[in-house]
């Protein structure tokens, strides 16, 4: 079988076909992660869309000027103390008189988002000549509704297997018929803090979070990362200890995350006493988790310089700090930088380490600072994915949509660093 | 060189001040640990009392009820949680880890109460079934002629010719979690003390009882399906035959695919559950450490909104969330205590 005239007399076409065939399995390969990707992307996609509309309910309310602001004071310090909620429920069953009982009451109450009454206040403290007024408010609908005007509710069903009773229904077929009842795009989402109530939830908190606790991590890995690689690789003599460092910091680049957290609860939380569930400790215990990946990809970006470029500046007469920063440095940085992103976007998806430092958290305002309380969007996908209400479900995807979107934003910024710095020769 | 540089001094610069600033000064916020089962319900009084008052809105951390009453321990002081959530109660081992590390007054406050429920999808009828049922179904070793032997239960009507003739197969969470310690208590050791073969060992062997009455078979039929309970009403849809066990809150959401069984006759709804007819519920709880009242500002009138009619009474807004209020009494008896500080006697 193995000499030559045996495979002269096969021909050509057994090792064409073999080349096809591989060419097959290659193509076959792609087209079947592809689909996963695509299926992935698209069930996503398709139950996240959702979460950018909202309904909201066009409803007349007169503030009265006897229980908001007695004394005429407009202090907007003394509107916000008024019971608005009373407010709000007098408004709802002036539009629906027929609403008489107690139960029938209830059912007409939880039409609107439980967080309504904050909606009407605040509106009310902003423009203070609302007060004594009757005016037209647009308030969130609650989640029940907004679920069946999205489709999600069955009205089909009998009424004890729906979280909308046939009162209900009755009602928000008379506000459609008004007008008075409409999906609006739910800038809520993308400006708002974590709430319990789907309708009111956003991921501005968590998107902050996120940006804040990478910043920090960013701040420390990436100056900490490069002047270790090229201290490692340029200065240091190749010996024992050198070998040494280099297997050290391959084996912590695959040590599980969870044990950076530990190692942060220990150290940052319990000797240095930094506060809980801040982005400055969550910063820290990811920098401790990317700097072995930033070494790593700086070191073989350094390597990758050649050294006719070393060559030729010491031939110049640059001593070694000017040869390794005014000529190596700058053409390894493009390498440098993609190895911090992708390990900045790999922090990104991380919740296992931020669990033990108190950042797996509910956290409603805004982080403004690096010692703020703050979560992370991983955190948050993973608490709205565990939450009990239907409206939860649409969140968790979109909020998922956003993390995707953070992700190839970052690997965007990667490859754009690289095409502008990167010096061919 | 000179950005290197200066981010440099910026992260030093920043790292120091920061550190200065959290050693120095007060928290402001009050900080929730604890039981990912009370997490719903704490947070929601948290987004409320942020909203209506002019503090800052607590932070709520979802750590299970062990892990929070073990941070809450820690000690005193600022860098500790305040309050800590429990879908159980204290137990005396964890007073005394508290007392020994300088948290002496603890006050402890009832919220109201949880069912757990046994369910299947839609399609399939209602079970109907007694925690007798419930325990022989599901126990590791069950008594057969006198005998404790292996489970040889494979399906329900084998355990009782009443039930379905359908295979177990029931989803429920880990060991970790809290639901499943309740579930274990309650049905399952309240199904094995109806067979007196294994009362009477309660007063013998102890040990034996409480290993026959708790552990849960491992041969296939009861499969842990994780903490997410969303996802146990997925696979129940997906799978008519099987069932689930999880808190009362997400079938009260998922009532167009999911039904309760009926234990002993009684349905888990809001009404039977808060009656006591409903056998398998439990009680939630959360403790404050007195000494922090005061301190971090806000906690009195945290304590105050969260025990308001508003939240945690009848028709309050905890209610709707799925909460089980407590009767009249003793709501009073709770309020009382909470207006008072008494701290904890076990």
């Amino acid at each position: 079988m193995t000499d030559p005239d045996s495979i002269i007399a096969t021909g050509r076409s057994p090792r064409h076909k073999a080349e096809l065939r591989f060419r097959a399995y290659g193509i076959a390969a792609i087209i079947v992660s592809l689909g996963f990707l695509v299926v992935m992307v698209g069930a996503i996609v398709s139950r996240g869309t959702g979460a950018f509309q909202q309904t909201f309910v066009q409803i007349e309310i007169n503030v009265p000027a006897n229980k908001v602001d007695p004394q005429g004071t407009r202090d907007p310090n003394v509107i916000k103390k008024a019971r608005f909620s009373s407010i709000l429920k007098k408004a709802m069953r002036q539009r629906f008189p027929e609403a008489k009982s107690r139960q029938d009451k209830k059912s007409l109450y939880k039409l609107v988002s439980s967080t309504a009454e904050y909606t009407v206040r605040d509106a009310v403290v902003a423009d203070p000549s609302l007060v004594g007024e009757t005016s037209t408010f647009s308030i969130r609908a609650s989640s029940d509704v907004d679920m069946f005007m999205k489709g999600n509710i069955d009205p089909t069903l009998e009424q004890s297997r729906r979280r909308i009773d046939d009162k209900q229904l009755a009602w928000i077929e008379q506000l459609r018929a008004a007008g008075q009842i409409e999906k609006q795009f739910n800038t809520q989402f993308f400006t708002g803090g974590d709430s319990r109530e789907p309708e009111q939830a956003g991921i501005w908190g968590a998107l902050a979070g996120s940006s804040l606790t990478l910043l920090v991590c960013f701040l420390l890995s990436f100056p900490l990362g490069v002047l270790a690689a090229v201290y490692l690789e340029e200065f240091a003599s190749k010996g024992r200890i050198n070998r040494l460092i280099e297997v050290n910091i391959n084996n912590l680049a695959a040590v599980p995350s969870i044990v950076f957290g530990l190692l942060g609860l220990a150290i940052f939380l319990n000797f240095f006493q930094l506060p809980r569930s801040t982005p400055l400790v969550g910063g820290m215990v990811l920098a401790l988790m990317t700097l072995p990946t930033i070494i790593i990809a700086s070191r073989a970006s350094l390597r990758a310089v050649p050294p006719s470029i070393r060559e030729a500046a010491f031939g110049l007469g640059a001593s070694k700090v000017q040869t390794t920063f005014h000529h190596v440095v700058p053409l390894a940085m493009p390498g440098m930088l993609t190895g911090t992103i992708l390990g900045m976007a790999q922090a990104l998806g991380e919740t296992a380490p931020l669990l033990m430092i108190g950042m797996v958290a509910f956290i409603v305002d805004i982080p403004g600072g690096v010692t703020e309380a703050a979560t992370a969007l991983p955190v948050q996908i993973f608490l709205w994915a565990d939450s009990p209400e239907r409206g939860f479900l649409e969140k968790t995807s979109a909020a998922i949509l956003v993390l995707l979107i953070f992700l190839v934003i970052m690997n965007l910024i990667a490859i754009i660093l690289r095409r502008r710095l990167e010096v061919r020769w | 060189m000179t950005i290197k540089n200066s981010m440099l001094t910026l992260a030093a610069a920043t790292l120091t001040a920061t550190v200065a600033n959290s050693s120095a000064s007060a928290r402001d916020q009050i900080n929730i640990v604890g039981s990912s089962t009370v997490f719903p319900f704490a947070t929601t009084v948290a987004e409320r009392f942020g909203k209506n008052t002019e503090f800052k809105t607590p932070v709520v951390e979802s750590t299970g009820s062990g892990g929070g009453l073990k941070l809450f321990c820690a000690g005193t002081g600022t860098n500790t949680p305040d309050i800590t959530n429990a879908s159980r109660r204290i137990k005396t081992s964890e007073v005394e880890l508290c007392a020994k590390n300088g948290v002496k007054d603890i006050v402890e406050v009832k919220v109201g109460y949880d069912g757990i429920v046994l369910s299947n999808s839609r399609k399939s009828d209602v079970l109907e079934i007694d925690v007798k049922d419930i325990f022989l179904a599901l126990a590791k070793d069950v008594p057969v002629d006198g005998k404790m032997v292996p489970n040889p239960y494979k399906m329900w009507s084998d355990v009782n010719s009443a039930l379905p003739k359908v295979k177990i197969e029931v989803l429920g969470p880990p060991p970790t979690s809290g639901t499943r310690d309740a579930f274990v208590e309650l049905a399952m050791e309240g199904g094995c003390k109806t067979i007196d073969m294994i009362k009477a060992m309660k007063n013998t062997d102890k040990k034996a009882y409480k290993a026959y009455c708790h552990t849960i078979r491992e041969d296939g039929m009861f499969v842990e399906a994780g903490e997410n309970d969303n996802l146990i009403v997925q696979k129940l849809e997906a799978n008519p035959v099987a069932f689930g066990i999880f808190g009362y809150s997400f079938l009260d959401q998922n009532s167009d695919k999911v039904q309760g069984a009926k234990v002993g006759g009684n349905a888990p709804t809001f009404e039977n559950i808060s009656s006591g007819d409903y056998p398998v519920s439990r009680s939630l709880y959360f403790y404050v450490k007195k000494a922090h009242v005061g301190v971090v500002p806000g906690i009195a009138e945290f304590l105050a909104e969260f025990t308001s009619e508003d939240a945690f009474g009848e028709d309050g807004y905890l209610a709707e969330k799925g909460l089980i209020p407590m009767p009249e009494g003793e709501m009073e008896k709770v309020v009382d205590a909470v207006k008072n500080l008494t701290p904890l006697s076990m």
